[in-house]
Parts: structure tokens; C-alpha cells; sequence
């Protein structure tokens, strides 16, 4: 173009923008700015899980009406093959079984469905990355408020069969709401941290149900750690019992189930369930900011 | 009119020596089968490996843009336009070279963030919500989107979900969502030509609208007619690379001659 002499003339596209104070466009915003942008967001987040979770049955000829099915079916399916056909229940009496086998399924399917989706987040959505604007770390966060949501659901199936096994509504039910809230937290800070992996190996979302299965069976979903271990090293049943999914899991157990006692829990559970959140929380957030600028690249 | 955009050029948006670089995953190598993907992972030389394969899409583009400008994006098809419009936008990381821009340029359209499951009133709402929109600018624009969309034309159809949806309706709809923001910097990729002719015609008069919001405005496409119509300036993309960058009858003419229209 024969734009006529100016003082901008001679100057370096990056002298220029400084002059007329541009900024490098995509650029990764400061820790805290972060947090300012997501908290702007919020309401595109959980309007963003709260569509994906209609979204999902809305084909269905019962819709709405999945969203408790699944989890029933589904804790229906373990009963039947581990409390009634291979009989993992080992001294626990059966009115504690059902309802502890139950919230095990329950709890954990929430972290498991929360680190796949993860996975997926930014690799399953580049249209909407490379489309628009938002600090990514909006649809992990969405992703694991919409697996929130659907654990409520599982709640009201996992409220009538503690019910129905004799564990009556008390104050202790309460517990369940800071357990669940350090777990989300975890679970977040865990698919933040899936996420940028998955973003950059796709081929995560294909191993992921093996890593996923595993941590299920170790972590006494369908049967009590420390009493089928007590022939084993001490270590071992520590080492079970402390990981976050076991830690969790008892934790409701304990809060919902009338016969499930602290006895059953280890030592020191709140704090480990604080540890574990308060690190994977932070952890997995900063690790996913550290790369913001770099998603959506194909 | 260009004489007094002279008088104070504030640029808006400046690419330096922009490389943009796809990775594929699996499309190289020949064959696709198992035992083939298996041999390049242990093949595998240090640095790149062979089973990904890289597309230079855009190769060193530099240029400046003014406020007030309105930019036409001229080249074939897989030239590189809607790749650079996208790394302007921030959306797509540079390779190398860098892009420096006033506010946060947008890229006119939602697609990606609506659900064919929802109703449209929902995806009304979700969209705006994800182009940054508050709740209450979605309150306050929501039955001028809905009108604007001629959706409720034949009836109630925006309590419906989108997937019985005509295409045109709901490419309608996707527009009027899109466009119902305000913009610093403005990027429309070939989003004139959806809808029938009556919602063509209401749609350029909102872009016109929005060019004048907006500091400066890129256009993507391949009809010669409308970057005659709303751009000043046109940059001509071929295989990656910056052929001109001039006023727009001068760089049409070129582009034409080369085509052979």
C-alpha cells in the first residue's frame, strides 16, 4: 500500500504493537487472571454441563427418567454377580452389603466417568476450542460439574436402598455433602489433568477403562480392604485404603450406613480426604494452565 | 474515504512471519494397519516421528491492519484463509512468528458450542453464554435473535430441539445467535450464504451493521461480489503465502487474470 510518511514508518511489527499497546493475540493469561476469566464463566460452565446431561437422553423414549435407571441397573448388575453369585460380602452382614456395595459403585463411578470425559474434553470438543473463547479450563471444569450432577441423581436411588436395608435419615447423612465436595474437587483437579494429556495423546481415551478398572478393584468397591487382606503385610491394606477413590467411598459409607462404623475407616481419613483434594485441585489446575495457549492446535 | 483513515492508522492487528503448522495423527506412512503403526512407534526417529504427518498451512504472513479497515480474504480452496483468520483470532497457536492485536478479535459463529438435542431457546442461551455474552445482555437480546432468526415464523418452533430443525432453519438460527454480539475485531467466515433470500438480505444488512460497531473487519470468501461490496483491502492467500496485499479492484483484477475468469 503507498500510504503516505508516518511516524510508524521503520518501526518493527513488535515496536509497533508496543507503541500502539497491542498484545500478542492467544497469549497465556497470569495465574490469577485465569481464575478472573473461569469465574466470569461460570455461567457459560454449568449451562454448558446442564446441556450435555439433558443432551444425553434426550433421545430416549423414557428421557429423562435414564438418569436414575442407569445407576440403578447398574448397581443392580454388581449385586447380582458380587453379592449373590461370587459372594465377596466376607463377614460384612447383608443389611450393610447391599447399601455398601451400592455407594462403592456410586462414588466411584463418579471419579471414573469424570477422568474419561476429561480425557476427552479438549480432544472430543477442538470445533468449540478452535471456534471461540473462553479459558479452557472451562470444559474439564463443566465436564465434572455435569458427572456432580449426575452422582445427585444416583443419590436418590442410593437414599431408598439405604432406606430399604434399615439405615434410617439422620444427622450423620450430612457428611455426605463435604465428602462429595472434597471429591468433586479431586475429580476435577483429576480431569484437568487428563485433559491436557488427552489433548496431546487422543490414544489416552483407549487405555483409560484399563487404568480405570484396575483402581476400581483396588480400591474395595465391592468388597471391605481390610478385612480381605487381613492375612496380607499391613502395607498393602494402608496403601489401598489411603488412596482417594477408597478414601471417598468410605467416607459415604460411613456417613449413610447405619452399621458401617468408624472402625472401618483408617486413621486420619478427613485429613487425607483434604490432602488429596486440596493437592489434585491445585496440581491439576495449574498443570492444565501452564499449556492453555497450546490448545486447539491440530 | 481512504484519505482520512491516513490520518490517524491505528493498526488493529499485526501478523509477523505467522507459520502455522497442522499435525495429523495416523495420516501418513502409507499403510494404515496395525503392524504398520506398530513399526513407526518403534521406528520411531528422535524429534518427529514418522506416523505424524505436518501441513505447513500458512508460511510466513506479514501485514498490518488499520482500524476501520474492512479486509477481504481472496485465494483457492485449502489456501490458507480461514487457518490465518483463526490464528489472528488466537484460536489456532502460531508455529512461529507472532500476531498482535487491539482487544480480543472474534470469529463470527457459534456452531460448535449449539446441541441438536436442546430446544432452540436453550441453544439461544448456551450460545451466547459461550461467545462471553452475561445473562442479561441474553435476556435483554433474546427475542430480537429469536425474531431476527425468523425461526417462530411457521409456528412454535424455537420450544423444539434443533434437530427438527430444517438445515436452512437452523443455519439460520446458528447466524442469528452469532451475530447477535457486538465485536472489537470482526471475522466472518463465508457466513453470507446461508438461509433463503429474504434472510441473505437481512443478514448483510447486520454485517454492514456490525462492520460499523466493529474497528475492523476480515471477510472469508469466495464470491468476488460480496468482497467487492464491503471490503476496502484485500490480502490474496495462495498455498500458504501472502501473493498481494493491496486495494481491492487492484488485487481482484490480479486474482481473476491468475483464476482465468
Amino acid at each position: 500500500m503507498s500510504a503516505p510518511p508516518s511516524p510508524d514508518d521503520g518501526l518493527s511489527p513488535a515496536e509497533l504493537a508496543a507503541k500502539h499497546g497491542l498484545s500478542v493475540s492467544g497469549a497465556r493469561p497470569s495465574l490469577a487472571d485465569y481464575v478472573r476469566q473461569l469465574w466470569g464463566r461460570r455461567h457459560f460452565i454449568l449451562a454448558f454441563s446442564q446441556a450435555k446431561l439433558t443432551a444425553q437422553y434426550s433421545q430416549a423414549k423414557l428421557g429423562q427418567l435414564w438418569q436414575v435407571a442407569t445407576p440403578l441397573l447398574n448397581a443392580f448388575v454388581y449385586y447380582l454377580i458380587f453379592g449373590l453369585i461370587l459372594g465377596t460380602k466376607r463377614g460384612i452382614p447383608q443389611d450393610v452389603f447391599v447399601p455398601f456395595l451400592v455407594t462403592g459403585v456410586f462414588v466411584f463411578t463418579f471419579t471414573q466417568s469424570s477422568v474419561m470425559a476429561g480425557v476427552r474434553a479438549i480432544s472430543g470438543n477442538l470445533g468449540l476450542v478452535r471456534a471461540l473463547h473462553f479459558p479452557r479450563a472451562s470444559l474439564p471444569v463443566s465436564f465434572s460439574l455435569q458427572q456432580l450432577q449426575q452422582l445427585l441423581f444416583s443419590m436418590i436411588v442410593l437414599i431408598a436402598v439405604a432406606v430399604a436395608f434399615g439405615s434410617y435419615p439422620r444427622l450423620s447423612w450430612l457428611l455426605v455433602l463435604p465428602a462429595l465436595a472434597l471429591q468433586f474437587v479431586f475429580n476435577t483437579g483429576l480431569a484437568l489433568i487428563m485433559a491436557r494429556l488427552g489433548s496431546k495423546t487422543p490414544d489416552l481415551a483407549q487405555l483409560m477403562p484399563f487404568i480405570m478398572r484396575t483402581w476400581m478393584y483396588a480400591s474395595g468397591v465391592m468388597f471391605s480392604i481390610p478385612l480381605m487382606l487381613k492375612d496380607r503385610p499391613g502395607w498393602i491394606t494402608d496403601v489401598l485404603q489411603y488412596n482417594p477413590a477408597a478414601v471417598y467411598m468410605d467416607l459415604v459409607r460411613f456417613a449413610m450406613i447405619d452399621g458401617y462404623g468408624s472402625e472401618n475407616l483408617p486413621a486420619h481419613v478427613w485429613l487425607v480426604a483434604v490432602a488429596w483434594a486440596v493437592l489434585l485441585g491445585i496440581a491439576g489446575f495449574v498443570y492444565f494452565w501452564k499449556a492453555e495457549e497450546r490448545y486447539g492446535r491440530g | 474515504m481512504a484519505d482520512d483513515i491516513k490520518q490517524d492508522r491505528v493498526p488493529t492487528v499485526i501478523a509477523d512471519d505467522v507459520h502455522i503448522v497442522y499435525r495429523v495423527n495416523g495420516g501418513g506412512g502409507g499403510r494404515g494397519s496395525a503392524t504398520a503403526a506398530l513399526s513407526r512407534i518403534l521406528r520411531r526417529d528422535k524429534g518427529e516421528s514418522r506416523g505424524v504427518r505436518k501441513v505447513h498451512a500458512v508460511r510466513g504472513v506479514s501485514f498490518t491492519a488499520y482500524r476501520g479497515e474492512a479486509i477481504g480474504l481472496i485465494g483457492t480452496n485449502g489456501s490458507g484463509k480461514s487457518t490465518l483468520l483463526r490464528a489472528i483470532a488466537g484460536l489456532l497457536p502460531a508455529e512461529s512468528g507472532k500476531v498482535y492485536t487491539d482487544g480480543q478479535p472474534s470469529l463470527l459463529g457459534v456452531n460448535a458450542a449449539l446441541m441438536n438435542d436442546l430446544t432452540g431457546e436453550r441453544n439461544v442461551i448456551l450460545g451466547g453464554l459461550a461467545m462471553g455474552m452475561t445473562r442479561e445482555q441474553i435476556r435483554d437480546r433474546y427475542q430480537s435473535i429469536v425474531d431476527f432468526s425468523g425461526i417462530n415464523e411457521k409456528g412454535d418452533f424455537i420450544t423444539l430441539p434443533m434437530r427438527t430443525y430444517s438445515s436452512g432453519m437452523a443455519a439460520r438460527l446458528r447466524f442469528s445467535i452469532a451475530a447477535a454480539k457486538d465485536h472489537d475485531v470482526l471475522m466472518i467466515d463465508e457466513a453470507l450464504a446461508t438461509g433463503d433470500r429474504k434472510f441473505q438480505i437481512r443478514s448483510e444488512e447486520r454485517i454492514r451493521e456490525l462492520r460499523k460497531q466493529a474497528g475492523t473487519v476480515f471477510l472469508v470468501s469466495h464470491s468476488n461480489k460480496s468482497i467487492r461490496d464491503t471490503c476496502d483491502r484485500v490480502l490474496w492467500l495462495e498455498k500458504g503465502e501472502l501473493l498481494m496485499d493491496g486495494p481491492t479492484d487492484e488485487v481482484i483484477k490480479a486474482y481473476e487474470k491468475e483464476t482465468g475468469k
